[in-house]
């Protein structure tokens, strides 16, 4: 839409002046590592931050969200929906979970619309940040295509030294800069140095697959019976911490919760993992995904292949948090490289 | 800076069950019973034989509930036949006639009924199969000039384990339905054959290329009545089954019912056989 030029002097500012008018999140340190969280001043930011635990899928797709609340005054029950979302501007989202954010808003939107994610998802102001140094070992967003953005952001900062060039993507996310005076017009100079920063970037990420992404739906199709997900399976401890940490993840269980007076509860999403051992389970005890093998070939294949058929983008975006998560050190690019030399070497 | 108001937020939700009224409770059997019931104000379900409902008990949960009764003989109720299984069905077996349950949906995709008419049927229920399938065979029994022959076999493992034992008496005495029956094992009473669904198939002859084959049983089941339909040589498009899967949403969300890609909710639960043989998790 157009671009604006927010010095870095200026940015206390401005996220002040968020914290005014919204709910404003981002990243901050916690314990030696980053998280999403509150942000009340500008001080408590870093937008220079390697990665978070979680991604901020929570802030669309809350860990634990109420969908109906009831109660009953003994003669009659009164059911209602639940959908509370407030205003909130994420700041600093990396490309790869911005890329993750649009899976899952096809995810929710296509089909039967879910109307608690799309209030979020309505709600949210998404400003995303151009990432300039690779940030965790285990991340290979060059290989996914997920290194840069090009929409599905309301506003995208890049870093060009002493200003972040602000991309105004939509109506919403210049609503963020109302009034913000410090917000300039961009100068040439601006410019010169914002295409310098892209292309300087570039050589700087590792391109972490041996194949290029395009192959691999057809890789996996070809290695369903591979014995690489046995082996996975024997390593696996089916603790369900990948999905957990993965932005593209989305699967929920549903409970009802009473409350003590047992007269009113209400019925709560949280979310569930396809590779804990009873993900599959039908009611008299059938699983139909028994094996952690069988759980880990599915959750490749869903990120490989399936995610793609069903929605027409892949299920990975790269970030690495899966691998960095698994404490059996299960990650996404040892294990698709191995799959593919395995292929590769068959051939001679 | 002024406060940015939240855009309106919407007041429905497709995880709200709409509470509906239990109109009759019949004991089939020791495990399942039958359940009429009635959306408010009578309305229609608008729902297609093989298709289910989300089954709602406030505090407890829900559970995915195929639909037993016909769209045909709606009257303003349908009914569900529902085994008592686990915690939900076990609160629902409890529960009489003018109690509330929450329902959504009809949900899933049913059989393609109408590419069925004109073609000879050969249903083959297994268990709790006959109850999702009961929807299919009576709206065929409610449109009977446009099918050709009707044959049933139908299997369960123990005399006392037959379901709708009115109705299949009724279907026995009708001269345009070939029901054929089975149990595992016999009781004193026990007249009929005994052994497994499979050993009723060599009783039939068939025209394989005219037939639409429908079966519903349990995953064990399905493998040995396949290997019998494919011998009778009818095409794999026109072999029919429902997969049943654990379901928490309905709605092609939470994923718990996926086999291989495919959502059993949204692409299900009625599949034909060509649709699912190459899922390795399907059968």
């Amino acid at each position: 839409m157009s671009f604006k030029v927010i010095p870095k002097v200026a940015m206390p500012e401005w996220i002040e002046r968020l914290c005014t008018g919204y709910r404003v999140v981002g990243p901050k340190p916690l314990h030696g590592q980053h998280i999403f969280g509150d942000i009340q001043s500008a001080v408590e930011l870093d937008l220079g931050y390697p990665t978070t635990v979680i991604p901020p899928k929570k802030y669309l797709l809350p860990q634990r969200e109420e969908l109906i609340r009831f109660k009953t005054d003994g003669s009659q029950v009164h059911v209602e929906t639940v959908i509370e979302a407030k205003p909130t501007v994420v700041l600093g989202i990396h490309t790869c979970d911005l890329h993750a954010i649009q899976l899952l808003d096809r995810v929710f939107q296509q089909g039967y619309s879910d109307q608690h994610y799309q209030a979020h998802r309505e709600n949210t102001y998404l400003v995303s940040i151009e990432c300039l140094q690779p940030c965790i070992p285990h991340s290979f967003c060059k290989s996914m295509g997920t290194l840069s953005v090009t929409n599905g952001f309301d506003l995208h900062l890049t870093d060009i030294g002493d200003d972040y060039a602000v991309d105004i993507e939509t109506k919403k996310g210049a609503r963020l800069l109302d009034g913000f005076s410090a917000a300039r017009d961009v100068t040439d100079e601006d410019y010169r140095l914002f295409n310098r920063v892209l292309s300087d970037k570039w050589a700087r990420f590792p391109l972490r697959l041996d194949f290029d992404i395009t192959e691999l739906p057809s890789l996996l199709s070809v290695s369903y019976e591979n014995k690489l997900w046995d082996e996975l399976g024997e390593r696996c401890l089916a603790c369900g911490m990948c999905t957990n940490v993965c932005p593209t993840c989305y699967c929920f269980n549903v409970t009802d919760e009473v409350d003590f007076t047992l007269s009113a509860g209400q019925r709560t999403r949280v979310w569930d993992s396809c590779q804990l051992d009873k993900f599959a389970t039908v009611s008299g005890g059938h699983n139909f995904r028994a094996s952690r093998a069988q759980r880990q070939r599915h959750r490749f294949f869903r990120k490989g292949k399936y995610q793609m058929e069903t929605y027409g983008l892949l299920g990975c975006v790269g970030c690495g948090r899966c691998g960095q998560a698994c404490l059996a050190d299960i990650n996404m690019v040892d294990t698709l490289n191995d799959l593919y030399h395995r292929h590769a070497n068959d051939r001679e | 800076m002024t406060l940015n108001l939240i855009e309106t937020l919407p007041e429905s939700s497709i995880y709200l069950p709409t509470q509906s009224r239990i109109l009759e409770v019949q004991p089939l059997t020791k495990l399942e019973k039958l359940f009429t019931i009635e959306l408010p104000g009578g309305i229609a379900l608008g729902h297609k034989p093989g298709q289910f409902v989300e089954v709602s008990l406030l505090g407890v949960g829900e559970a995915p509930i195929s639909i037993s009764s016909s769209p045909s003989r709606s009257n303003g109720s349908f009914e569900l036949c529902i085994r008592r299984a686990g915690d939900l069905t076990s609160v629902l077996h409890r529960m009489t006639s003018g109690e509330t349950i929450g329902i959504r949906g009809p949900f899933g995709r049913g059989f393609p009924f109408e590419r069925f008419r004109g073609k000879d049927m050969l249903f083959a229920p297994g268990g709790l199969g006959l109850a999702p399938l009961r929807s299919l065979i009576n709206q065929v029994m409610d449109e009977r000039g446009n099918f050709g022959r009707v044959i049933i076999l139908y299997g369960a493992r123990h005399p006392s384990e037959l379901l709708f034992t009115n109705e299949l008496a009724e279907w026995q005495a009708r001269d345009d339905i070939e029901l054929h029956l089975t149990v595992d094992r016999a009781d004193d009473n026990w007249k009929g054959n005994v052994g497994v669904i499979t050993t009723l198939f060599p009783k039939v002859d068939i025209h394989p290329r005219n037939t639409v084959a429908v079966t519903i049983g349990p995953p064990i089941m399905y493998r040995f009545v396949l290997m019998e339909l494919l011998g009778k040589g009818i095409p794999e498009g026109n072999i029919w089954l429902s997969l049943e899967r654990r379901m928490k949403c309905g709605v092609g969300k939470c994923g718990h019912c996926q086999i291989n890609h495919l959502y059993t909710c949204q692409s299900g639960p009625s599949f034909s056989y060509a649709e699912i043989k190459h899922l390795a998790e399907a059968l």
